[in-house]
């Protein structure tokens, strides 16, 4: 195997990520440090990488306090709402406070926003999203990145994160890979910004060819974000809280405008409205919660998912009347164009046009994040004016490890952050990150050789193990000594699949298949050691696969710890099915000991910053 | 569904490559054009037929669930400022889309906060982000909640 040259780079703030949260992070922190040294590492190419690759159709979070729209604490209630009251509100008030500065911002920027004829306001599609034409939205968000970062690195994936030898749970940077030179290289910096996305493809998807492309979230959004500060030792949060969407089959195609502006509704085979046929029966286990308003995202999957068992699907939009509109209908169909075009083209294979067919819709396999509408992530500090004093310890959005800030998908317990929030995020860990060098917490970080020596022969192991291995067997992919990364992933995904709530049980687990679960998981860690790469291409696989494997043992460990079912339509624990607020109305936190690769588990209390709205019912 | 290359139009440029979020368009040594090495991978995000100055790619559905004979095409034009869109169904009819991807000279009004004005003194122990708090458009300063009302645990 050639040598491979290594780099040295030294920086201030190093940004993990150009997607949403890491251009808002690189953008910020020069207005807050003019002579540091800021650079953005991405594993793609920042104009199209992330989630946003291929635009969004509109900003999900926006508060409108210029017009009187809503104020913060609606989005907290809102949020808390949504999610059967687990999030921290404390990162989700101070999230929602700033986040119209950015959407502003965009709009200067030229982002087309679309507007409300007669008042001249933002379009809203409901009562968070305001509708864009999103097309550009990343490579906008990319040229703000550029303009203000030292330097952007492409095509490089980050492996690990660099430990500080001099003070003790202390960050010293972080290692890489490039994959189109192989080169590795080493950035030592006094802060780390994570803001790598989230993470699909764990959880074996319902496409089995080529179809596996078409995840509903990026496939590239391989848990870098979470894997990265478990192995550091970081503390996590609420990663059992994965999401399942209701979405159109085949394309997951987004439903949001359809079901909020232009009005559609679901029907099941028969053209009933399912959703009421199964009150009574969710009522026996979340008990009011099925009163709240809006009804929480987990409870109506949770209709869709008894009604679809019992014989009722397949369940369809009901789009034939809005779409004899004309506007209506072309905002259908851009909706798509702008932000998921594959709905379009398998519409147009299926000869389905919603103006004369009820589309059908889908559940899907679920997904972990921290920037939609769950809220799993890392444990960070809230701001100082907003956090109770036990979730404050001296910079916003710093990690349970000095000189580790998160933003985005990265950061647990505030969720329906959408692209505005990530983005706003990233602006608030980066001013962190830019005042914690000020306060001279970063002096005197020593990252000696051997530590990164040892993370590149770990690097590019693979390589090694595919080019031994390959020359034991005669030919074809079947060897004693390696796995491919696509063979990996797929035992990981059945893994999950059927052991820690996937479609095979349509969400369904228990401690004892969770148990098995974890074993199995074990397995495959140890069996990572010989993962095989043919090229630095698989490379990058191999090493997705390995932070796909680590964050996939937080969740289910996470599944295993939170005894009773608190989002079902999410997942559900066949052997505690019922929410239980008196045990478990709080947050789990968990921490994985980078020695002993054992994880131990917490709860903490959520603390509501927000009281109710005004009767105790109305807590939408 | 994933991309595919016309052979007849690729010249080898490598847009495609460079754009790739999934790194999955790679150049083959063989024909010195490009090609999709990892269809399974593809999220049909377009990125790469927005980007070939050939029209050389082209979609097609995922095999696993989209009959044949379809095609979503499309022509993204920088400086008009536009994205237009063509539909083909498996049955002929067609759809076309038009939409604007930016409402001013792409990136002139991104600022260089390097040139911009400092923040003031005591700024960075402040809640404020560049431009708030008149980037909010309201008066007065960034919300906030007293810290006595804080409630630990269940709803009030
Ligand atoms: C299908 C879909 C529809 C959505 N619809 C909307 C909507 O309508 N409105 C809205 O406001 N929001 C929407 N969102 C949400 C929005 O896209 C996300 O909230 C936002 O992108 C999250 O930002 P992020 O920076 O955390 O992650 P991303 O934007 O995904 O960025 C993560 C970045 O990290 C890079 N990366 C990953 N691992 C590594 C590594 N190891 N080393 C280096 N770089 C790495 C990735 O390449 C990527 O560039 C949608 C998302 C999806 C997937
Ligand atoms: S961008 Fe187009 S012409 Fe250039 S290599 Fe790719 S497919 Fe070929
Ligand atoms: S459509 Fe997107 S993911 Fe697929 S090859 Fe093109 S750029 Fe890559």
């Amino acid at each position: 195997m050639a040598k491979h040259k290594t780099h040295f780079e030294d920086c201030d703030v190093l940004v993990v990520g150009g997607g949403m949260a890491g251009t808002g992070a690189a953008f910020e922190a020069r207005h807050w440090g003019r002579d540091l040294k800021i650079v953005c590492v991405e594993k793609a190419n920042i104009d199209r990488s992330g989630a946003v690759a291929q635009g969004l159709y509109a900003i999900n979070c926006y508060m409108g306090m210029q017009w009187g729209e809503n104020q913060p604490e609606d989005h907290v209630r809102y949020a808390r709402n949504d999610l059967m009251g687990m999030v921290r509100e404390d990162l989700g008030y101070d999230m929602a406070r700033h986040v119209d500065s950015t959407v502003h911002m965009f709009d200067e920027w030229g982002l087309p926003m679309m507007k409300n004829e007669k008042t001249g306001r933002y379009l809203r599609e409901g009562k968070w999203q305001i509708m864009i034409h999103g097309e550009s939205y990343k490579p906008i968000v990319a040229e703000a990145a550029k303009k203000s970062a030292d330097k952007i690195y492409n095509r490089i994936m980050i492996t690990h994160l660099l430990m500080d030898e001099e003070k003790e749970n202390r960050v010293g940077g972080a290692v890489g890979f490039n994959m189109r030179t192989g080169d590795f290289h080493v950035f030592r910096a006094k802060t780390v910004i994570v803001a790598a996305g989230g993470a699909s493809h764990i959880f074996k998807p319902r496409a089995v060819g080529e179809g596996m492309g078409r995840t509903w979230y990026a496939p590239w959004s391989n848990g870098s974000a979470y894997a990265l500060p478990i192995a550091a030792g970081a503390k996590m949060t609420q990663m059992e809280n994965r999401i399942v969407l209701c979405r159109f089959k085949d394309g997951y195609g987004p439903v949001g405008a359809y079901f909020l502006h232009l009005k559609t509704y679901t029907q099941n085979a028969n053209g009933e409205n399912y959703e009421k046929k199964w009150y009574e029966q969710t009522k026996e286990l979340v008990g009011e919660y099925i009163d709240h308003h809006p009804t929480p995202t987990c409870l109506r999957n949770h209709a869709f998912i008894q009604e679809t068992m019992a014989g009722g699907g397949p369940i369809h939009m009901v789009t034939t009347e809005a779409f004899q509109d004309p506007h209506l209908e072309t905002v259908g169909w851009e909706n798509f164009l702008g932000m998921t075009v594959g709905q379009a083209v398998v519409w147009a294979s299926q000869n389905i046009d919603p103006k004369y067919t009820n589309p059908e819709l889908t559940t899907s396999e679920p997904y972990v994040m921290g920037s939609h509408a769950t809220c799993s992530g890392a444990w960070v500090s809230g701001p100082e004016d907003l956090s109770p004093p036990e979730y404050f310890w001296g910079y916003n959005r710093m990690l349970t490890i000095e000189g580790l800030f998160g933003a985005g998908d990265t950061v647990g317990g505030s969720a329906h952050k959408f692209s505005s929030g990530s983005f706003t995020e990233g602006r608030l860990a980066a001013k962190a990150a830019v005042k914690y060098i000020e306060d001279q917490k970063a002096n005197d970080i020593k990252v000696s050789d051997k530590q990164c020596e040892d993370f590149k022969t770990a690097v590019y192991k693979p390589l090694e193990n595919y080019t031994v291995g390959r020359n034991e067997i005669t030919g074809g992919t079947v060897s004693p000594s390696y796995i491919s990364p696509i063979q990996g992933l797929q035992r990981l995904q059945r893994i999950m699949d059927e052991y820690v709530g996937g479609i095979a049980t349509n969400y369904m687990t228990n401690a004892n298949m969770l148990k098995k679960g974890l074993e199995l998981l074990k397995w495959l860690e140890e069996d990572l050691e010989n993962v095989g790469a043919e090229d630095y291409h698989q490379l990058m696989r191999a090493w997705e696969l390995k932070h796909r494997a680590l964050t996939s043992q937080c969740v289910t460990e996470h599944t295993m710890f939170r005894e009773e079912t608190r989002w079902p339509g999410y997942y559900y624990r066949g052997d505690h099915m019922k929410l239980d607020d008196d045990n478990w109305h709080c947050l789990t936190v968990s921490r994985r000991d980078p020695k002993t690769g054992k994880f131990t588990l917490e709860k903490v209390p959520v603390y509501h910053i927000v009281d109710e709205n005004e009767k105790k019912k109305e807590a939408s | 569904m994933s991309t595919f290359v016309y052979m007849t139009r690729c010249d080898g440029c490598g847009h495609c490559v460079d754009i790739c979020p999934s790194d999955i368009m790679h150049i083959d040594e063989t024909i010195r054009r490009a090609k999709n090495i990892e269809p399974n991978f593809c999220w049909e995000c377009y990125s790469c037929v927005k980007a070939c100055p050939n029209h050389a790619i082209d979609v097609r559905g995922y095999a696993d669930f989209a009959p044949m004979g379809h095609s979503v095409r499309v022509r993204r034009e920088e400086e008009k400022g536009t994205i237009s869109w063509k539909i083909k169904f498996r049955n002929g009819t067609t759809k076309d889309f038009v939409s604007p991807i930016t409402t001013k000279p792409w990136g002139k009004f991104i600022p260089k906060l390097a040139e911009g004005d400092k923040p003031n003194q005591g700024e960075i122990n402040s809640q404020r982000l560049y431009t708030e708090p008149e980037g909010l458009n309201i008066d007065g300063e960034l919300p906030s909640v007293p810290k006595e009302t804080f409630k630990k645990g269940v709803y009030y």
